[in-house]
């Protein structure tokens, strides 16, 4: 036992290190991304937009303001400077101010819109998973039922199609047409978040939809995935031999088939569950529901970098970790898998 | 005669496949469309010729839009333009995949394994994010550029099968019997191993338009592609962006919508049953 627990925290200290290794090369590249573009020096930008306006400005004003901007953005002195302060207020939870809504703080924004995707995210892609993989597990074994071609030929049919356009099919015919359900937002204008019912069913008619396109192309995915998988497994000796001894059907396709299909499974669920950043992207900006997709979509047009940032380290951190707990969790569900080595 | 031996299939596979029968009819009356541009009365650039927003008539067929462009003539334009760039991109990844497949496959040892790690980390690379990213780097990105980028990210998968192929191919007798008989290396690739690895670089061909053909619909969708330019992203684009769903428009966007559906729809059956047609083991297929 002593020995378990020692090779546990050795894989664990491992594995923490490369995540936060994935980490800190992810900062440091979101860091020098925006600044190595040409023409995004957001002070340059800002002073454009009141140039735009049709304001005449002497050129040692505008010399005189982009150096003030730059000050109040925080982006004066050396990249390396910079690269230091950065970290500064990073490791002090603060990722400085967003420059197209200047002076709100990236966190401020973002802790607005996150919960929105985290939520949307969490519940869809749980939902997708558990139908997707119980379905395709029971229909590769089983062979064809009608049911089983009707959801065959439907996910087929849904598949080749882009899923911008079956969103906007579903927001035409349900929020257009048939006017079930709201055409965008997260919750009905007028109302403040709390903890009502009212609110509450607000919440849910408005990200009806959205769910509801993720979970038809969930399903579609894990299904085929887990078929994939169950095809494989299905001809394996132990299955094989498992039939042999005439095991009862459903111990067998539970405790065999799926069971050893289920770490990839599981894997695939745990990352997808960390994109937080780019998973929802299109259906936020579909539904104009308002989550970190949209605020990323409106940061990078507005060349927004410190918001970009903000967001792109968010992500990171969320798919570091995902990885991180999916290695973790992995011996527990496949005795195959055991906590050896250190940062494989 | 290889042209017999194809209609052949092509009659054989219509007959027995029904996803075949289906897809073909509709691909072919989709390419005729596309071709009709050509006789259009209309500039596809021109706006404004006709009066907006009214609803299909005899004289505009699928109604004219709210930038006051006749719908028909400017789909048939935003068919082929769609058509082309997916046929671009499909035919420069194929050539790319097809010379690092071979070239992997056929030389093995360290450059297989340098090709398939760059292959492998092409692969694991988020699409969609780098190129709003790229967007953001170059300000107008044209649609051939923008081929030639999703070409570069386009050809991995396809190239990790040829070689795959290959590599079962250099084992078999024929290759040594035609070694020995004093074949050169390049006649040996032409014209002994070309035929095995084509039926796969035509099955991915259709799998990489439909790959490419949805990356243009959503940045299209997004604003990030040239706008003037017509093509099945870029029309819906327009038809969302000026409100046609709130003006009671619809048929601005149900023209657009249709014919996408059909056209990936068709694109992934004839697809699946060529798949299934080449290799029967490869039922199902990933991407």
């Amino acid at each position: 036992m002593g020995s378990f627990i020692k090779s546990f925290i050795k894989y664990f200290v491992g594995r923490f290190v490369v995540c936060l290794l994935v980490i800190f090369v992810g900062v440091t590249i979101t860091f020098l991304i925006p600044r190595l573009i040409p023409g995004s020096n957001p002070a340059e930008i800002a002073v454009r937009r009141i140039q735009m306006v049709g304001a005449y400005l002497p050129p040692e004003s505008v010399e005189k303001m982009k150096d003030a901007l730059l000050k109040l953005y925080g982006l004066e002195g050396s990249m390396i400077q910079q690269y230091f302060s950065y970290w500064r207020g990073l490791l002090k939870g603060d990722l400085g101010p967003s420059f197209a809504s200047f002076p709100t703080p990236v966190t401020s924004l973002i802790s607005k819109s996150l919960p929105w995707t985290a939520g949307l995210l969490a519940l869809t892609a749980t939902i997708s998973w558990c139908v997707g993989t119980l379905l395709g597990g029971i229909a590769s074994y089983r062979g064809k039922g009608l049911w089983v071609r009707i959801f065959e030929i439907v996910s087929n049919a849904v598949r080749p199609i882009p899923y911008y356009i079956l969103a906007l099919v579903l927001l035409v015919i349900f929020a257009y047409v048939l006017r079930y359900f709201p055409t965008g937002g997260a919750f009905q204008i007028g109302l403040t978040p709390s903890m009502s019912w009212a609110f509450f069913k607000s919440v849910l008619k408005h990200g009806f939809l959205p769910a509801l396109s993720l979970i038809i192309v969930g399903v579609g995915a894990w299904f085929i995935n887990m078929r994939n998988l169950v095809s494989n497994v299905i001809h394996e000796d132990f299955v094989v031999f498992a039939k042999q001894m005439r095991l009862k059907e459903s111990i067998l396709l539970r405790s065999y088939v799926m069971k050893a299909a289920m770490p990839a499974q599981l894997t695939g669920l745990a990352l997808q569950l960390g994109t937080v950043f780019s998973g929802t992207i299109i259906t936020e900006i579909v539904f104009s529901y308002p989550g970190l997709g949209t605020l990323a979509f409106t940061a990078i047009m507005q060349n927004d970098y410190n918001l970009v940032m903000g967001i792109t380290l968010y992500s990171i951190v969320a798919i570091a970790f995902a990885t991180l707990l999916v290695d973790l969790l992995l011996p527990l569900v496949d005795p195959r898998i055991q906590y050896t080595g250190g940062a494989a | 005669m290889p042209v017999v031996a194809m209609s052949k299939t092509v009659v054989r596979l219509f007959e027995r496949d029904v996803r075949f029968k289906i897809s073909l009819p509709v691909l072919i009356a989709l390419v005729v469309f596309a071709v009709l541009s050509t006789f259009s009365p209309y500039d596809p650039r021109a706006s404004y010729y006709v009066p907006i927003n009214r609803p299909p008539s005899w004289s505009h067929p699928f109604g004219t839009n709210g930038r006051g462009q006749d719908l028909f003539w400017i789909m048939t334009f935003a068919l082929k333009n769609s058509l082309i760039f997916g046929l671009g991109v499909a035919a420069l990844s194929r050539l790319i995949a097809m010379m690092v497949g071979i070239i992997a496959g056929y030389k093995g040892g360290a450059i297989d394994q340098a090709l398939i790690l760059f292959c492998d980390s092409l692969i694991v690379l988020p699409i969609f994010p780098i190129l709003i990213f790229l967007k953001l780097l170059a300000k107008e990105m044209s649609f051939p550029m923008l081929a030639i980028v999703l070409a570069f990210f386009g050809w991995p998968w396809d190239a990790r099968l040829i070689r795959s192929q290959v590599l079962g191919l250099r084992e078999r007798k024929f290759t040594v019997t035609a070694l020995f008989s004093g074949r050169s290396t390049l006649g040996l690739v032409f014209q002994e191993y070309l035929p095995h690895v084509l039926p796969i670089v035509f099955a991915t061909t259709i799998n990489n338009m439909l790959w490419s053909l949805g990356l243009e619909v959503t940045l299209s969708v997004l604003g990030l592609t040239p706008l003037d330019v017509p093509t099945m992203g870029t029309i819906t684009y327009w038809a969302i962006q000026q409100q046609a769903l709130v003006m009671g428009a619809w048929w601005w966007i149900l023209f657009p919508v249709l014919f996408v559906i059909l056209l990936f729809t068709s694109l992934y059956l004839l697809f699946v049953s060529m798949t299934d047609f080449i290799s029967p083991q490869a039922r199902v297929v990933t991407q």
